[in-house]
């Protein structure tokens, strides 16, 4: 039976990659005594799989993975049983069982929303935040991207879905997985240059909130591929 | 949310930053206003290792087990954090609460190798610190060393208040309740080391005098005051079954070198090889019940979840139990997919029968430790193992699907001749031979492969061959450019494989090892010099260690080359380990005899370890 299981990922734990994180709840579902299926041979490992990578620095209430196991109980009792041997900034909040040939987390994903929020209420603050609609007006929004070797022009404005100011919050919805990926801070730095403002990522808080997939045309939280039992 | 003690900023600019935030799985967070005693346990070294201690999981289980007590961990920050908190002056600080160390009751500090006595003077100066013990006052930390080298604690006396000679678990009850009473009385810093020396097991190195004689041997080693030991005796755990186990070890968040639950089946070893530190001070030999052990296997996988399960023990195959304890983990693995990794195995039928059974034959490769390459040198060291043990182990398992061997010697050895080395080529070419003489080749998949390494003997206290002398640098380079031409003369040269340790390290450890108090300024000065993780090869330097040591006026030929007398007082005689001085003389009588002297349960040889009265002793 192949589960959808969906965590946070909070606090202190942005310091741990995303590796570590993978290996944090291989061991999390063992002490769980949850019966996830294994891979045959010498060293036997857990058929899981993780979506949508998150950055170092970034904390989540939208991080998904998807296991198969040989035995569930409910959803709900299941939930509780990782939550009972998880440290606290680990939280699952979710847990579905997804129909047989259903895509896998990683393929599925194809968007993600996120909430910027800035510690400091300074001039500069509120200068970015008045900058957001004119930010997007933009029909291109070139940025310098550096991979290990070279350096290279992307126009990173197609993979800005919505973005808007709340609260004094920047939320926006960015593609992310396989086919485009966008990362968050690529959009804060290139708003900051925008606005004439000095890009500091340790003056902000990013903070994903929801992972997507597409069904339909209709972007919808990864979780609803499955149902809960 | 925990508040951590370093910036974003910090954390996001180093290499691994999980090495600094604790919260891991299973670690303790105590209220600290309902505690009394703040206590700090120090591994001097990168998280990695230090977290792969279990010593050190043994007393965060302990302590914390104490209502008074809150237990904590730190480690050494590596070399791109160091750089950042001398800059802007942050002080270490413990995981658990991130607050700094120079607020605590108590640092302690497990020192498991020399080379890492520059880490020890980080930790304190980057905790803020004083680093000699005679600069602290009363309301700095206690900072107590322990672990084995603290079986010659001198070359470290400045910088510590107590060491605790012998096994952990016996009197740190004893030392926190007359802390207690110090803390909260007028009782001074010395007054307290003073009641603190009279514990059993406990050492303060500033309560006694050296004086030396003019070839700079020591004279006179003793206590200032008519009240403090002449002698310390080591702490030893006699009801090892009965004694407190972490079942809920703390699980790392990243990859550290030990990842994997570990079961302590035995402590010390019935062998007696002459080089071995371990094999004395650990006597007598102990072991835990299998049942005991079966419980622990079980309640630690359930804690922690890990997927793998180890013993931590000198010589597995001595466990009389083996066969019990390894049926219920393979029970284990085929049910909760629990991997067996076997340490410290003897090949033979029934190693490799488990083996088999846990690990992918393709891919590992099976160890031997003859240690010396001819017969008469392995009688010398009372390595009792025979080439003929060897052959059959790897005829063996060449027989069961291995194709890939090990094999780990020693160059430098008391009484070791060119002909000795010869023999590590020839014992290796000899083992690919047995191989292509017995293995159809239809059944031989892929190639055979002997791997030769040979380290450079260091002598250690409180061994047979605590008096030898040890080859130059040069002399072993030059043996092993000898033994590797031996290697390239051989038929079979493209099976063999031989590599060797980096000398300059090693020459330094075997000064540190039986060193005395006149190295704490050398120790001292390298560090000033911007010397940490000397272990580590890339930042090793052998000129600064040189430097200081000129300047110093220390021969480093003193301590390493010299042949000692059996009668010279030695920097660690204060230590009674147990096994006895003239037991130790009649091993090194008799190593250079080539004369073998039989282990514990074949039978008893008086060692002295006896008057502990249990173990092996008194094995039926
Ligand atoms: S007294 Fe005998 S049995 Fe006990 S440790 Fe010494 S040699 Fe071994």
């Amino acid at each position: 039976m192949k589960l959808r299981i969906k965590y946070s990922k909070l606090g202190n734990l942005r310091f741990i990659g995303h590796l570590d994180v993978m290996r944090y709840f291989q061991k999390e579902i063992r002490r769980a005594g949850l019966k996830i299926s294994y891979t045959k041979g010498f060293s036997p490992h857990q058929i899981i799989s993780f979506a949508a990578p998150l950055a170092m620095g970034i904390t989540s209430d939208g991080e998904y993975f998807d296991g198969e196991f040989d035995e569930v109980t409910t959803s709900g009792q299941m939930i509780d049983a990782l939550n009972a041997v998880s440290v606290e900034d680990i939280r699952v909040t979710e847990c579905v069982m997804l129909p047989e040939h259903a895509k896998n987390s990683m393929s599925s994903v194809e968007a993600s929303d996120y909430r910027i929020t800035f510690s400091d209420d300074t001039e500069e603050t509120n200068l970015l935040l008045a900058s957001v609609s004119d930010f997007l007006q933009q029909d291109s929004i070139v940025i310098m991207k550096k991979t290990k070797k070279k350096e290279r022009e992307e126009n990173i404005r197609p993979g800005i879905i919505k973005m808007e100011v709340q609260d004094a919050s920047i939320y926006m919805l960015l593609a992310t997985g396989s086919s485009y990926n966008l990362k968050p801070e690529l959009v804060m730095e290139a708003l900051c240059r925008h606005a004439g403002v000095s890009y500091d990522f340790f003056s902000m808080h990013i903070h994903r909130l929801e992972t997507y997939l597409k069904e339909e045309g209709r972007l919808l939280p990864l979780y609803m591929a499955g149902t809960r039992f | 949310m925990r508040k951590l003690a370093l910036s974003d900023q910090i954390l996001m600019q180093i290499e691994k930053p999980a090495r600094y935030i604790g919260g891991e799985y299973n670690s303790v967070i105590k209220d600290k206003s309902k505690v009394d005693v703040r206590f700090c346990m120090c591994f001097p070294d990168v998280y990695e290792i230090g977290m792969s201690h279990l010593g050190i999981q043994i007393l965060y289980d302990m302590f914390n087990q104490r209502e008074d007590t809150w237990c904590e961990r730190v480690y050494s920050p590596w070399p791109d954090l160091d750089k950042i908190m001398r800059e802007k002056r942050i002080p270490l600080f413990a995981l658990e609460s991130q607050e700094p160390l120079k607020g605590f009751d108590f640092l302690g500090i497990t020192i498991q190798y020399e080379m890492c006595y520059t880490n020890i003077l980080q930790v304190l100066d980057l905790a803020q610190i004083p680093v000699r013990s005679r600069d602290r006052k009363k309301g700095d930390p206690i900072i107590i060393g322990g672990g084995p080298c603290t079986y010659n604690p001198e070359p470290l006396a400045d910088f510590f208040d107590i060491f605790y000679i012998g096994e952990g678990e016996t009197v740190y009850g004893d030392l926190i309740e007359l802390y207690k009473q110090y803390k909260h009385s007028d009782m001074t810093k010395r007054q307290f080391l003073i009641s603190a020396s009279q514990i059993p097991g406990l050492y303060v190195p500033e309560l006694y005098d050296v004086c030396y004689n003019e070839d700079g041997t020591i004279h006179d080693f003793g206590p200032k005051y008519m009240e403090v030991p002449e002698k310390i005796v080591k702490q030893v755990v006699m009801e090892l079954s009965d004694v407190c186990y972490p079942d809920k070890p703390v699980v790392p968040f990243i990859k550290v070198t030990q990842d994997r639950a570990v079961l302590e089946i035995m402590r010390g070893c019935i062998r007696g090889c002459r080089f071995c530190q371990a094999g004395m001070i650990y006597r007598p030999t102990r072991s835990k019940n299998v049942e005991i052990l079966q419980h622990y296997a079980e309640s630690m996988l359930t804690n922690t979840g890990q997927e793998e399960v180890t013993f931590s023990s000198l010589s597995s195959s001595d466990y009389t139990s083996l066969p019990e304890l390894t049926d219920c983990l393979l029970e284990k693995m085929e049910h909760q997919h629990v991997n067996i990794s076997l340490p410290s195995l003897r090949i033979d039928a029934f190693s490799l029968n488990v083996m088999q059974k846990i690990q992918d034959i393709k891919k590992s490769s099976l160890t031997f430790a003859p240690e010396a390459g001819t017969q008469r040198l392995r009688d010398v060291i009372n390595k009792g193992l025979t080439k003929e043990d060897i052959f059959q182990g790897a005829l063996e398992a060449f027989q069961g699907g291995w194709n890939k061997v090990k094999l780990y010697f020693m160059m430098g050895l008391p009484t070791e001749t060119y002909e000795d080395i010869a023999g590590i080529a020839d014992i290796s070419e000899e083992i690919s031979e047995l191989y292509f003489a017995n293995i159809p080749k239809e059944d031989r998949d892929g190639r055979v492969t002997v791997t030769a390494s040979a380290s450079y003997f260091v002598p250690k206290p409180f061994t047979p061959f605590q008096w030898a002398s040890m080859i130059t640098p040069e002399e072993f380079t030059k043996r092993a450019y000898y033994v590797k031409d031996r290697f390239r003369q051989k038929k079979n040269h493209k099976s063999l494989k031989f590599s060797y340790h980096e000398a300059d390290i090693t020459i330094l450890e075997g000064l540190l090892a039986r060193g005395d108090r006149r190295l704490c300024d050398v120790i001292y000065d390298v560090y000033q010099a911007g010397q940490i993780f000397d272990a580590w090869n890339e930042y090793f330097k052998k000129e600064i260690w040189e430097e200081a040591l000129k300047k110093h006026r220390i021969e480093i030929g003193f301590y390493t080359y010299r042949t000692r007398k059996t009668d010279e007082i030695l920097p660690w005689d204060f230590i009674d380990i147990g096994v006895s001085r003239e037991f130790l003389v009649k091993e090194w009588e008799r190593a250079q005899k080539g004369i073998v002297t039989p282990n514990c349960r074949q039978k008893c040889s008086g060692c002295g370890a006896a008057k502990f009265g249990g173990g092996v002793c008194f094995e039926a």
